[in-house]
């Protein structure tokens, strides 16, 4: 289509807005409540354009550019007199009761509402009444509210409430004195709050937690990086400032992450900060330095008997320096036997079947959605986003037939109303999702495979039958099947989150059977690490393996990277391991049982300190880049194993220096991965012979920053890993996409500067979205059935099945130790069905003693209708809960009558 | 003359009983829509009228109609009332919600045969309660009486009908804010397109009609489209309820031929101007016209005589100013309302309204400024239709744009001389600090 903007013909696509075709074409239109993940509403009236008839209008009409469809060769006029006029004029009427207090405001620096200002031009304030106020709320750990400085663009409410089914942020009150918060004073509940503070266009939701350590943000040093609490991958911006790390923004990534993060992803990130952070080498706790260190491995590392354990939350390049020096056959995975065999699991079915992985984008656009066994609002908070999108697919067909388009955000809503396309969950009690659900299925493990076995079937008779299912569920697979065979691209959700093969494969045989009438069906595994995936394609043992071998006497030295394997194993099974090692070699970089016990521990660098390339759950490998060097003797550690390696004489390990040398040894040697070395461009890469600076052209106080210790400024590092400079030096202009430490545009502080980093707006990156897909599925394979369906689950008398309950907040290990994070962990609590907790004579709050194998647990009781009887679930990954590999039958005793007992635990958090 | 919308309400204003109203001829209409006309039929009659829409905007009611999808597959359409009768000086339509419910009704069950709406609702101001209470009554006896509910007369049509009270926002009176608030959901109003005949309460076909409207219906599909056109002195069709309030001797509501002149009407009916009171203007059609002064005392009063004009028919409701009330005074008493009565959900209506407040309050206070003025003008000039989001804030202008122009010394009355000759109005002369972005 052709647009005339001021006269000049303009190339754009059709079905957008104005608004949206002027920014995909680099023009400048200020905007507020419009936003390019949620539509128009025309609430805020600031993108005002001037519209003409025809060539001979010279009149035209003014019109609200978010709201008008493009028409082809419509002429319009940005520059317009009276649309110039009317900009700046509603900017002046929004600002009738701003405080203008920007200089004591976190957003001041990266502000929408600044940035409009001065687009607009309005400069002088005819207003002079006065303001009005409002009360502030206390929202939680998350999020600062300050009201005063709302412009009414009604963002928040539509991302809290429409986009991401939050319940307790609304809008109330009328005229101008509209309130936007909670009816009372509380903790915003929804799990994408923080995104709030991205949102809102101004200072009214602001980072609580990078309050605590304040800094603005073009005084930060930041660096591309990539979520590492959970297995999504979502992409962020990671910043610095005085050695410690300030913030986690969201950095766009159209496949992935789109504009949005979890809040687990957002704030998990201040365990970087921790007080016990390991920040010395230490040997049989004494702290020592490099040589010492160095010799005294290389001593240790020269005998025989030496394996390694890998870790899911490590780089690829540091599990597999590890697996190089202590050989192939000595290199076990960090995580439980059972996750192990999942992971592979997953990695054979998207390689070896028919069926391709979606991205979590892909996901946005499925318009019939199945999920198996997994709560993904708890193991994969942004998938669970896309999902909610997903509903609004099918009933987006009544807003096409009435002509509006999708973007036309509030009329498509009146078309639709309540109406949702169809998504159906089995899972082993309630999901947030439900309330989208059409229809929901609560079972055991065996029983949700059962059910995909059965829609399997349906679909396809080739694959295997399901004996003696009931009625009820013969009927709801033949739902299922309806609404899946019917769909353009169905999405079939599962994953390790209920240890169980029998449904991964199950959701293998749905995608499938699917698959042979529709190419565009999709399967979606979430594990639960940021690396499951990668470590599972690098291949090794399992970990009972790794303990057999100490035990059994073949090793007698065992180097952990960067796992508490208390978590992985059953505490009996660790503590025979470790007592049964002579040599106990830690990396990581936090305190926790494993390291306590190690006869060496060598600071790792978190992910902010480190490089490194993780695989997510859609086999997308992503790098993170480290945003700072630490001053302490933390370094990654695979440069640590490096080092640590050409001391004890590996010549393999001798011939790498650096990143770049370990990411080509892993894309050649390493079968599945090959490719990795091609996710961002090479160290040596330059624009216009310069570096990509990780710090914005206006960062402050660098030469000053140490005078308090030396007035001569010290010299920058240096990064011999990657392209970036840790100043503001380097090439000012756009980097490739895979690189982008912070977006910024002339005239475009905030993070809407992302629209000048895009193909087309709310579309991919300029060079497209960063990360290497691995996994793509075989294209000659012929569909294989997994057979081997479970038998229905049958209740035992004085016996529970205990299963993991996977939370946000508190079952991943690092973000848990973040503080604000931490006063959202729920305390540990045993859920039982209605009648097993009548049959126990329970109530709520009561204690339940309970006993799995030598070990006895007792935890408060929560009562639920949608367990099946027989079951229990306790949080996964709460340390107050020892670890067990679930499921897990437990035997309970005769009931007792106990008085009602709080937890007496308290979380161990500290911070700097 | 005829007065077919009031000519059965009693002196005393107690509604008929539905048999009063059946002995007066009541709910023919609807035996002859029912057995004898196809929709079709109806609308046709109702285009053919040339019925215009009582409510303020005077849009054609057969036109609007016709919008709506007649296709069998639909499953509901709805007919709503608006009876959120809440502009100030208007209260044409209390009279014929309290004392003629019949005639309402009777005017709805014909208008959703029309459409083929099978759920009906009256959306009733929430401070009408005796009308509430008439309204109510009336609603059962017609259920009663096989007039509502399934298979009315042995037609085979259904209709539903409910009497929604609201809370007390004029913006429910927008009609797309009017859905919203039905859905529950917050008053606010919709964009357009869609418009609500394609996608209105609840996603489903839906018209909003006027309660004077909809009382017309059941007279033109009685005595047919010719005998109404002639009820009128001019083009525009029919009798209409017109008002008068203000300084006025006998302030009132009549049933007039349409196109009578406002003389007519503020002297024969009114009663002409309090003892030792002047006409200075009036606001022909409620609070948010345009005011009209003495030169248009001959206008006729339709509309499209008070478009000419340059003012609205609106809701046929005059509100007379005289010369001993303050002009500064009588619009911020309007814009007080309009500022309070904003929805809060597009910023110049917001934002600019309760400014407007702020300055006519100062000038009040006689602390004016010498750009007052250039600022009410601009408010007027960017608070028209299209630049906010629904018509009341052009609406609040109307009343404003016309006493700036028609009245502008009373407001320069109020600024000191002083400051009137030496300020300049900031926006035209002030130099821009910042004029090249793309160096932040």
């Amino acid at each position: 289509m052709v647009l005339f903007i001021d006269n000049k013909p303009h190339e754009v696509p059709a079905g957008k807005n104005l608004l949206e075709a002027c920014l995909t074409l680099g023009k400048d239109i200020p905007y507020f409540c419009w936003h390019p993940a949620m539509g128009s509403v025309g609430a805020c009236r600031q993108c005002a354009v001037k519209v003409y008839k025809d060539e001979n209008d010279q009149k035209g009409r003014l019109v609200m550019s978010c709201m008008e469809p493009v028409v082809n060769n419509q002429r319009i006029s940005i520059e317009d007199h009276d649309a110039k006029e009317f900009r700046e004029h509603v900017i002046e009427w929004l600002m009738t009761n701003h405080p203008h207090d920007c200089a004591v405001c976190d957003e001041g620096g990266s502000c929408h509402l600044q940035d409009m200002t001065v687009m607009s031009g309005h400069n002088y304030r005819n207003y002079n009444y006065k303001k009005r106020t409002y009360t502030n709320q206390y929202l939680g750990p998350f999020l600062n509210h300050e009201m005063n400085r709302c412009i009414q663009c009604y963002r928040c409410v539509r991302f809290y409430k429409d986009y991401a089914g939050g319940k307790d942020l609304d809008v109330f009150a009328s005229k101008n004195n509209v309130y936007f918060g909670r009816a009372e004073d509380g903790i915003l509940e929804n799990e994408f709050s923080g995104n709030l503070a991205e949102v809102c266009p101004t200072g009214v939701f602001t980072d609580k937690t990078l309050k605590q350590h304040y800094t603005r943000k073009w005084d930060l040093t930041m660096a591309p990086s990539i979520c590492q609490h959970c297995s999504v991958g979502c992409n962020t911006i990671a910043g610095e400032r005085y050695g410690s790390l300030r913030m986690i923004a969201n950095r766009y990534n159209g496949d992935v992450n789109g504009y949005f993060l979890c809040d687990r992803g957002r704030y998990g990130y201040e365990f970087v900060n921790a007080a016990d952070r390991i920040r010395k080498p230490r040997i049989q706790q004494r702290e020592t330095d490099r040589e010492a260190l160095l010799s005294n491995l290389s001593g240790l590392l020269n005998k025989p008997g030496v394996i390694g354990i890998g870790s899911p939350r490590a780089s690829l390049q540091s599990n597999f320096v590890l697996k190089t020096l202590v050989g192939e056959h000595n290199f076990y995975h960090g995580v439980s036997d059972s996750e192990h065999d999942l992971a592979e699991l997953a990695v054979k079915i998207l390689r070896e079947g028919t069926v391709r992985t979606p991205s979590t984008k892909e996901v946005e656009e499925a318009d019939a959605v199945f999920i198996l066994g997994e709560d993904i609002t708890n193991t994969a908070p942004i998938l669970a986003l896309a999902v909610r999108q997903s509903v609004r697919q099918q009933p987006a067909a009544l807003a096409e037939k009435a002509n509006i388009p999708l973007w036309n955000d509030a009329a498509v809503k009146g078309v639709v109303q309540d109406k949702k396309g169809p998504l159906f969950i089995a899972t082993l009690t309630t999901t947030k999702l439900d309330e989208l659900a059409t229809a929901t299925y609560r079972a055991t493990p065996e029983c949700i495979a059962r059910l995909g076995f059965a829609v399997a079937h349906a679909l396809d008779n080739a694959a295997p039958a399901v004996a003696d299912l009931s009625e009820n569920l013969l009927v709801l697979a033949e739902q299922i099947a309806q609404a899946l065979r019917t769909a353009k691209k169905p999405v079939i959700i599962s994953g390790a989150g209920c240890e169980s093969d029998a449904v991964m494969k199950a959701a293998a045989n749905v995608a499938h059977a699917l698959q042979k009438e529709n190419k565009n069906t999709g399967l979606v595994y979430t594990m639960l690490e940021c690396n499951s995936i990668g470590l599972a394609m690098m291949g090794g043992h399992r970990l009972h393996a790794a303990f057999n071998a100490v035990v059994n006497g073949h090793a007698d030295t065992v180097i952990v990277l960067e796992n508490d394997l208390y978590r992985h194993g059953r505490k009996s099974d660790v503590d025979a391991f470790l007592k049964a090692c002579r040599n106990i070699i830690v990396l990581d970089h936090s305190m926790h049982a494993t390291t306590q016990q190690a006869h060496v521990v060598i600071p790792a660098g978190t992910f902010a300190e480190s490089d490194g390339i993780l695989v997510n759950n859609e086999g997308r490998a992503q790098r993170f880049f480290q945003v700072y060097e630490s001053k302490d003797m933390v370094r990654e550690s695979w440069r640590w194993l490096l080092d640590i390696g050409t001391e004890a004489g590996n010549t393999r390990l001798s011939t790498w220096k650096n990143f770049e040398d370990i990411t080509h040894a892993i894309a050649t040697s390493e079968p599945l991965l090959q490719g990795i070395d091609q996710v961002t461009p090479p160290s040596q890469f330059r624009v216009a012979g310069q570096r990509i600076p990780r710090a914005p052209h206006r960062y402050s106080g660098r030469t000053s920053m140490q005078a308090n210790i030396n007035v001569s400024e010290p010299k920058p590092p240096e990064d011999p890993d990657s392209p970036l400079s840790y100043t503001m030096e380097g090439y000012r202009g756009m980097p490739p996409s895979s690189m982008i430490p912070f977006f910024w545009s002339p005239g475009w502080n905030s993070v809407q500067s992302v629209n000048k980093y895009q193909q087309e707006i709310g579309g991919a990156l300029k060079g497209g979205d960063p990360g290497i897909r691995l996994l793509e599925p075989a294209t000659t394979g012929t569909i294989k059935y997994f057979e081997g369906i479970p038998e229905a689950f049958k209740a035992l008398e004085d016996h529970l099945l205990i299963m993991p309950m996977h939370h946000i907040f508190g079952s991943e290990e690092l973000s848990a130790r973040s503080p604000s994070v931490a006063q959202r962990i729920p305390k540990p609590y045993i859920l039982l069905s209605m009648d097993d907790a009548v049959s126990m004579s329970l109530l709520e709050n009561y204690i339940l003693r309970f006993y799995i194998g030598r070990y006895e647990y007792s935890l408060p009781v929560k009562v639920s209708n949608a367990i099946p009887n027989g079951v229990a679930a306790v949080p996964y990954g709460l340390p107050e809960i020892p670890y067990t590999e679930l499921p897990e039958w437990a035997t309970t005793r005769a009931p007792k009558y106990l008085h009602t007992l709080t937890p007496t635990y308290t979380p161990k958090h500290q911070n700097t | 003359m005829e007065r077919p919308l009031t000519e059965h309400i009693r002196k005393d204003l107690r509604p008929l009983t539905l048999k009063e109203y059946e002995q007066a001829g009541g709910y023919q209409s609807v035996r002859k829509a029912l057995k004898g006309m196809t929709p079709k039929d109806i609308q046709s009659v109702v285009k053919d009228s040339n019925l215009r829409g009582r409510g303020g905007a005077g849009f054609l009611t057969g036109l609007k109609w016709s919008f709506v999808p007649m296709d069998s597959t639909i499953e509901t359409k709805y007919l709503i009332v608006n009876a959120d009768e809440m502009e100030p000086g208007t209260f044409k339509d209390r009279l014929l919600l309290e004392s003629a419910p019949h005639q309402l009704i009777e005017g709805m069950i014909v208008s959703a045969f029309a459409i083929q709406a099978t759920i009906s609702f009256v959306f009733l101001r929430w401070a009408y309660k005796e009308a509430a209470n008439h309204i109510r009554f009336a609603i059962q006896e017609a259920y009663d009486a096989g007039y509502l509910g399934n298979d009315i007369l042995g037609s085979g049509f259904n209709l539903e009908m409910h009497l929604h009270t609201g809370v007390g926002r004029y913006i429910c009176g927008e009609e797309t804010a009017l859905l919203s608030s039905l859905e529950g959901k917050r008053a606010t109003p919709r964009a357009k397109p869609p418009f609500p005949q394609v996608s209105g309460l609840f996603g489903k076909p839906t018209i909003v009609n006027n309660v004077e409207t909809l009382c017309c219906i059941p007279h033109i599909v009685n005595k047919g489209a010719d005998w109404f056109q002639k009820l009128s002195l001019t083009n525009d069709a029919g009798t209409k309820l017109f008002g008068v309030s203000g300084k006025v001797k006998t302030p009132g509501l009549w049933e007039l031929p349409m196109g009578i002149t406002m003389r007519e009407l503020l002297e024969e009916y009114a009663g002409g101007m309090q003892d030792g009171l002047k006409f200075r203007g009036a606001l022909p059609g409620g609070a948010s016209t345009d005011f009209l002064v003495e030169e248009h005392l001959d206008v006729k009063m339709d509309y499209v005589s008070i478009a000419a004009a340059g003012s609205r028919l609106g809701t046929g409701t005059m509100i007379v100013l005289d010369d001993k009330t303050s002009v500064v005074g009588f619009v911020r008493n309007l814009m007080h309302f309009f500022a309070q009565e904003s929805c809060g959900f597009c910023t110049p209506c917001r934002e600019g309204i309760p400014w407007i407040e702020k300055i006519l309050t100062s000038l009040e206070a006689g602390k004016g400024e010498g750009h007052d003025l250039h600022l009410l003008d601009f408010h007027t000039k960017y608070l028209g239709p299209g630049n906010t989001f629904c018509a009341l804030a052009p609406g609040a202008m109307e009343p404003l744009q016309s006493a700036l122009k028609y009245f502008r010394k009373d407001f320069e009355h109020y600024i000191a001389e002083e400051i009137q000759n030496t300020t300049h109005p900031l926006p035209a002369t002030r130099k821009r600090l910042i004029t090249d972005i793309s160096k932040f």
